[in-house]
């Protein structure tokens, strides 16, 4: 039943187990398992910084992929053929499964989705900053398949390893449907590139739009980034932004070429000498813009999700005053 | 029956027609039910209304291909779903309506899925065998949406004042657009002849059958009949469907002869 995952008010939404208290014997034992590679699990001890920094990334992680279903779920209705309609709405179906898994996985750490949803609609969380890109043409959603959850796919592999159990088994399943999608986003523009010259020229335009954005998905430089050292301590991060970014560049130009478009980069070329491609300076300055609130989208975007909750409220509260009154004649009853 | 029969059944326009009309509201409602998706009162709504989408876009793909196939005239899906106009869409008026909110939505697919699981239980006997497999896996879809429904017209009618004053203005406005599902038609009579499948209009003792009870139980008020009749099945569509139509055929309709 669906309504029996709806939020209850009367749960406890910041329950925590007595053994939050800070105690050196616990962080030795949270220490040496980090060490050895474990799993950190709901129920043992963890530093509260710890549990605070996978609330934050976690939520913000869920987040991504419930405002992520809007700007491809903004061609649901004009896909093409009736199977690219089916596969994009089973892939933007699966994008609020991962929201799900992510929401249930940050619940373990003693926080309510409820509350959760209200840091998102109140502009208080912050989402990937790549959906407040507008989707301008249906070569959108094939080209968000192949960079934009190709760069995800990157970020989110090292995390299957993550110190955090419930996170780490949650990217297991989001990464093997994530890799899915990016074959089929890829599959779509190779039809395309074999269509005719304006289909050619919609995949181009929209690699023009999205490239720049992709590579930003990884964050700031490795000297400008704030939590990294600390996350790595703590085995949530595992390779660095500007690692994973490299990686990525490098396995995306040779699909490029196979799927002949250029990437609207002039300094992206080979380096013999360090074995990887350069590239051109990425602009921060535009990226800050976007994460701060000042992308084409970003009011757009958590409009349509508070007009969506809100919207809804009847619909949940309705909800609840049925399970109260079906419980009521029940109790009546026996 | 000889070889020569079976052609002849196989290629009557009433056939045909009868399969697509049948495309033709997997396909509009479809459509109409995938509009949610990321726009749900909650999550799991998101999820359920897709898998609906998702159900009923799978049966508008058979649908239409095995019509297209017994139409002989070369048309796939596509073609079929977007190279035809209003007048040659044969789905039931009810299933282009705009969603509104999600007590019309809920109560719409309730509705609907209990006609349409009456339909795939008869069809499973059908003379058609293709149309008998794509009855045999879409009942289980039908059952689904049934259920899922149904238990949120009944939350809905017995929930909240709101939901219920919701609940009750979706039936007013969509009650009379069922009658239309039991109008006769030659396509019916043609496909009923052949034993392809029922005529609808015997259909709706069960129907009543399925749908009051539920309505009852959600304490929602059956309107009083209305001598109006809508015609979507037989090509004579709302308003809305050409904003429908406009906006699903856009890509095919302006890269004509594309590959996509």
């Amino acid at each position: 039943m669906y309504t029996q995952a709806l939020d209850l008010p009367q749960q406890n939404p910041e329950g925590r187990p007595p053994s939050l208290a800070e105690n050196p014997a616990w962080q030795a034992e949270f220490d040496a398992k980090i060490d050895a590679g474990g799993f950190i699990e709901p129920k043992d001890w963890m530093p509260e910084a710890y549990r605070k920094t996978l609330v934050r990334q976690i939520s913000q992680h869920a987040h991504s992929e419930i405002v992520g279903m809007l700007p491809e779920g903004n061609w649901i209705s004009r896909a093409p053929t009736l199977k690219r309609k089916a596969i994009l709405l089973a892939k933007v179906q699966d994008e609020g499964g991962h929201g799900l898994y992510l929401y249930a996985a940050a619940e373990t750490l003693g926080v309510s989705r409820d509350k959760l949803t209200d840091a998102l609609l109140s502009g208080r969380a912050k989402y990937s900053s790549i959906f407040n890109y507008p989707t301008l043409s249906w070569a959108d959603v094939g080209v968000i398949g192949w960079l934009v959850d190709g760069a995800a796919i990157m970020n989110q592999i090292p995390l299957c390893k993550c110190s955090y159990g419930p996170y780490a088994r949650a990217m297991v399943r989001i990464c093997k449907e994530e890799s899915f999608h990016q074959r089929q986003g890829f599959d779509a523009l190779l039809q395309l590139m074999q269509g005719t010259e304006a289909q050619r020229e919609m995949v181009q335009d929209a690699v023009n739009r999205w490239w720049w954005p992709s590579i930003m998905m990884f964050g700031p430089h490795d000297s400008d980034s704030t939590h990294t050292g600390q996350n790595t301590r703590w085995g949530i991060k595992r390779i660095s932004n500007d690692d994973l970014r490299q990686k990525f560049i490098d396995a995306t130009v040779k699909q490029a070429e196979v799927l002949g478009v250029t990437l609207p980069d002039p300094e992206l070329k080979w380096n013999e000498q360090r074995g990887h491609y350069d590239f051109g300076r990425i602009d921060w300055e535009e990226f800050w813009n976007v994460v701060n609130g000042h992308g084409q989208c970003n009011v757009d975007r958590l409009a349509a999700r508070r007009k969506a909750w809100d919207d809804g409220a009847w619909v949940r509260e309705a909800a609840m005053a049925h399970a109260d009154k079906a419980a009521r004649r029940a109790q009546a009853a026996a | 029956m000889t070889e020569m029969a079976q052609q002849t059944t196989a290629t009557s326009p009433g056939h045909v027609e009868y399969v697509m009309r049948m495309g033709d509201n997997a396909l509009i409602l479809g459509q109409r039910t995938a509009e949610w998706c990321g726009h749900s009162p909650v999550l799991e709504e998101d999820m359920a209304l897709a898998n609906m989408a998702l159900d009923l876009i799978g049966q508008a793909r058979m649908l239409l291909t095995h019509a297209g196939r017994l139409e002989g005239r070369g048309r796939d899906e596509d073609a079929l779903a977007f190279q035809r106009n209003e007048p040659a869409f044969r789905n039931l008026t009810l299933c282009e309506l705009p969603n509104e909110d999600f007590a019309r939505t809920m109560l719409r697919i309730a509705l609907f899925s209990r006609f349409q699981l009456l339909l795939w239980e008869r069809l499973l006997s059908s003379t058609d065998s293709e149309l008998a497999a794509i009855a045999a896996k879409s009942i289980k879809e039908a059952r689904y949406h049934a259920q899922h429904s149904g238990d949120w017209v009944v939350r809905l009618g017995d929930g909240t004042e709101e939901s219920h004053r919701r609940a009750q203005a979706a039936l007013d406005y969509l009650w009379p657009y069922t009658a239309e599902f039991f109008i006769p038609s030659a396509a019916d009579e043609a496909a009923a002849e052949a034993g392809v499948g029922p005529l609808w209009s015997t259909l709706e003792a069960d129907w009543e059958a399925a749908v009051r009870p539920l309505l009852e139980e959600a304490m929602l008020s059956l309107p009083a009949p209305v001598p109006f009749r809508s015609q979507g099945k037989f090509g004579r569509h709302s308003e809305h469907m050409g904003h429908l139509l406009a906006e699903m055929q856009y890509l095919q309709r302006i890269h004509p002869g594309a590959r996509w």
